[in-house]
């Protein structure tokens, strides 16, 4: 096995899964030809032709509405959103269609879609090719909402996606499109939804990401590794299902965690894990459940790096909550 | 159009201009529209007063849609999909949806198919290619192109409907469907209901385009408007539209003009918004009655055969309505299913819990 990117763990996803099913479609815009702007469809369409990799027009809603009236008939539709801060168009066809589908026609009518959207900042994408608004989906009961950090989990969970029965947002740190690289495995193997993953062991405090985040976060776990603090960094993989077994076995352990993610600390996913924490390990608790967020404004263009959660931001964070007695 | 008449405008066809339009079976095709016009206006009737005595909670009429409901049903195939706007209940029970079924949703009881998790006239019927809609309006136009390319890709047959009123052509998702529908070359008919009114707002104050018709164009697009209060010319026009769209060339529009006869809903009051002279208007374009009317001087019913109809439509809702009102409500266990295929958490955990949340009692 040779190291691929986490860009073409998502392309031999999409390929495996076209080869083995005739009902997968990937539908989007500059998604055919072109192979998508960040290259995710490359050769889909060549292999696939332009019946089932579709170049659609500039509509959003009308991709979203698309992919679910051809899931309704039993296609599995793979729909690309080209940027996250996108998506919005197709709001309502996601949170009032899809989302609401199975259980209004008493399971009749399951919109099983996936949509693939890369999201967060570090590109210098500024307001409108970066943000982080997972929470908008998490909190819409119905859908799944899936974020890799590898290239063997690109593969792997969007994989799983495809082949799920539910609604799947599925989003790709486009930061590290081309910088999280590993070994991935042949062929149509999945990671299966609600298993979060440890990335690095230790007794001291949690720490719990996603997407991006994830490599950032490692980084400030080594870097306070030499000031004599273990930290335990868990990839959480899926939001929905979210393992909260992982999450409070961790906590149990430690005592103590830390949430990094990029969207704004207010209402954000990091509210919901603080408060799954306080209800369920309140009293394994040693400081108080600390949030490294993203600011609470719109995603700057000059100053994303301050924005963003940095390795030192992270790093003070463990380090804090670590020395809190 | 018709201000100062009282009797319905007549449908104005001779035996051999209804053999050209519909055909050698004309007659039974007459008969079993009139039955079925007749069943959807007798339970308008029933149900909205079901629900002013408060024995449902809402209720949706379609009084004035009849011809179009009906007409359509008999124009398509089973394989055939429809994605509804709000007043096509009727088409689905032509097609085949099964009336008890129904009346258990208008209940919203325990035997709904949706488990009571809808308000009453949002079926669901995917026996019979009815697709469950939702209250916002005009997101199932785009969907309806989705389902059409899937039928053409699959290559075995069925056409989608999209139904929808005047008010969601104003919509982005009408745009998004006609136009990916007319891109991707969809096997979809497109079915403008238009009674002129989104609940107060006349068609006037949607667009500028005096027939919403011409909005086809823009897509590449045939869009033919038409009398759809008209039995037969709906019925021939949506016959030979699906047979074009069965060939494989392209979708088609269809504007249908009809008049609303009752309220937008049981929670609409249109008296305060209606034009005296509308309401006329809409009683010299009632379907049935015009089809009546028609039929009557072709000898096609007799009396006693009309009033056996009747009783026997009258019986049906009677036995359907009696099984729902003993119908028990939806378990409370249904709340925790169908969210997603398996359930995770933290539902299930709600799940395991609900008995303890709910048991108790304060004094």
């Amino acid at each position: 096995m040779t190291d691929i990117t986490l860009i073409q763990g998502v392309n031999q996803a999409l390929k495996v899964a076209m080869a083995k099913d005739p009902d997968v479609v990937v539908l989007g815009e500059d998604v055919g030809v072109n192979g998508g702007v960040f290259r995710a469809t490359d050769g889909l369409y060549k292999e696939f032709g332009e019946k089932r990799v579709l170049d659609t027009p500039l509509s959003e809603n009308g991709i979203i509405g698309m992919a679910i009236g051809m899931a309704l008939q039993g296609l599995k539709p793979v729909a690309e959103i080209q940027f996250m801060d996108f998506i919005y168009p197709a709001f309502d066809q996601i949170v009032s269609e899809a989302a609401k589908f199975r259980y209004r026609s008493g399971g009749e009518f399951p919109a099983h879609v996936v949509i693939r959207t890369p999201y967060g900042g570090g590109i210098k994408g500024g307001l409108y090719h970066s943000q982080s608004t997972e929470q908008l989906f998490t909190s819409t009961p119905g859908l799944k909402v899936v974020i890799p950090s590898t290239p063997a989990d690109a593969k792997g969970l969007l994989l799983s996606a495809i082949f799920d029965e539910d609604p799947v947002i599925f989003l790709e740190p486009k930061r590290i499109y081309r910088t999280s690289t590993g070994e991935v495995p042949e062929g149509d193997v999945r990671v299966p939804f609600g298993k979060a993953r440890t990335v690095k062991e230790g007794a001291d405090v949690s720490v719990f990401a996603y997407g991006a985040m994830v490599p950032q976060s490692l980084q400030a776990a080594n870097v306070v590794e030499k000031m004599g603090i273990h930290a335990e960094v868990i990839d959480l993989r899926t939001l929905v299902p979210l393992d909260v077994d992982a999450i409070v076995a961790s906590v149990e352990k430690t005592g103590r965690a830390v949430i990094v993610h990029e969207a704004p600390k207010f209402s954000g996913f990091g509210a919901e894990l603080s408060a799954t924490i306080s209800e369920r390990c309140l009293y394994s608790l040693k400081a108080p459940v600390l949030r490294v967020t993203g600011y609470d404004t719109p995603f700057p263009y000059a100053l994303e790096n301050l924005y963003l959660p940095s390795v030192d931001r992270i790093a003070r964070g463990i380090e804090r909550t670590a020395s809190t007695s | 159009m018709a201000e100062g008449s009282d009797g319905p405008l007549p449908l104005p066809y001779s035996e051999s201009e209804l053999q050209d339009a519909l055909g050698s079976e004309w007659k039974a095709l007459l008969t079993q529209g009139y039955r079925w016009m007749l069943f959807g206006r007798l339970m308008d009737n029933r149900f909205l007063g079901l629900q002013r005595q408060g024995r449902i909670g809402f209720y949706g009429p379609a009084t004035g849609h009849e011809a179009l409901n009906v007409g359509c049903a008999l124009a398509l195939a089973p394989e055939d999909w429809v994605f509804p706007g709000l007043r096509e209940q009727l088409l689905a029970l032509v097609r085949g949806m099964n009336l008890q079924g129904y009346v258990h949703h208008l209940f919203g009881d325990g035997m709904d198919p949706s488990l009571g998790r809808q308000m009453p006239c949002h079926p669901t019927a995917a026996s019979v290619g009815y697709v469950s809609m939702a209250s916002t309006v005009g997101t199932q136009i785009v969907q309806a192109a989705g389902s059409g390319y899937a039928q053409a890709l699959r290559g075995k047959g069925g056409i989608t409907v999209a139904f929808f009123g005047d008010g969601a052509t104003s919509t982005s998702d009408f745009h998004a469907g006609m136009n990916m529908a007319s891109v991707f070359n969809c096997p979809v008919l497109f079915i403008c209901a238009n009674n002129q009114w989104a609940i107060s707002v006349p068609v006037s104050k949607q667009t500028a385009v005096t027939e919403l018709a011409k909005k086809a164009k823009a897509y590449g697009m045939p869009g033919e408007r038409i009398d759809g209060t008209d039995f037969v010319r709906v019925l021939s026009t949506l016959r030979s539209a699906r047979k074009q769209l069965s060939a494989g060339k392209g979708p088609v529009m269809v504007e249908a003009v009809v008049y609303r006869m009752n309220p937008h809903s049981s929670s609409d009051d249109p008296t305060r918004y209606l034009p005296p002279g509308y309401l006329r208007e809409a009683r010299a374009h009632d379907p049935l009655a015009r089809l009546e009317a028609l039929g009557d001087r072709l000898g096609l019913l007799t009396p006693e055969e009309k009033e056996r109809m009747r009783k026997e439509i009258e019986d049906e809702f009677r036995k359907a309505i009696a099984e729902a009102e003993v119908a028990p409500p939806p378990s409370p266990d249904s709340l925790f299913r169908d969210t997603l295929k398996e359930s995770v958490w933290p539902l299930t955990e709600e799940r395991d819990t609900f008995d303890r949340d709910q048991g108790g009692h304060f004094p």
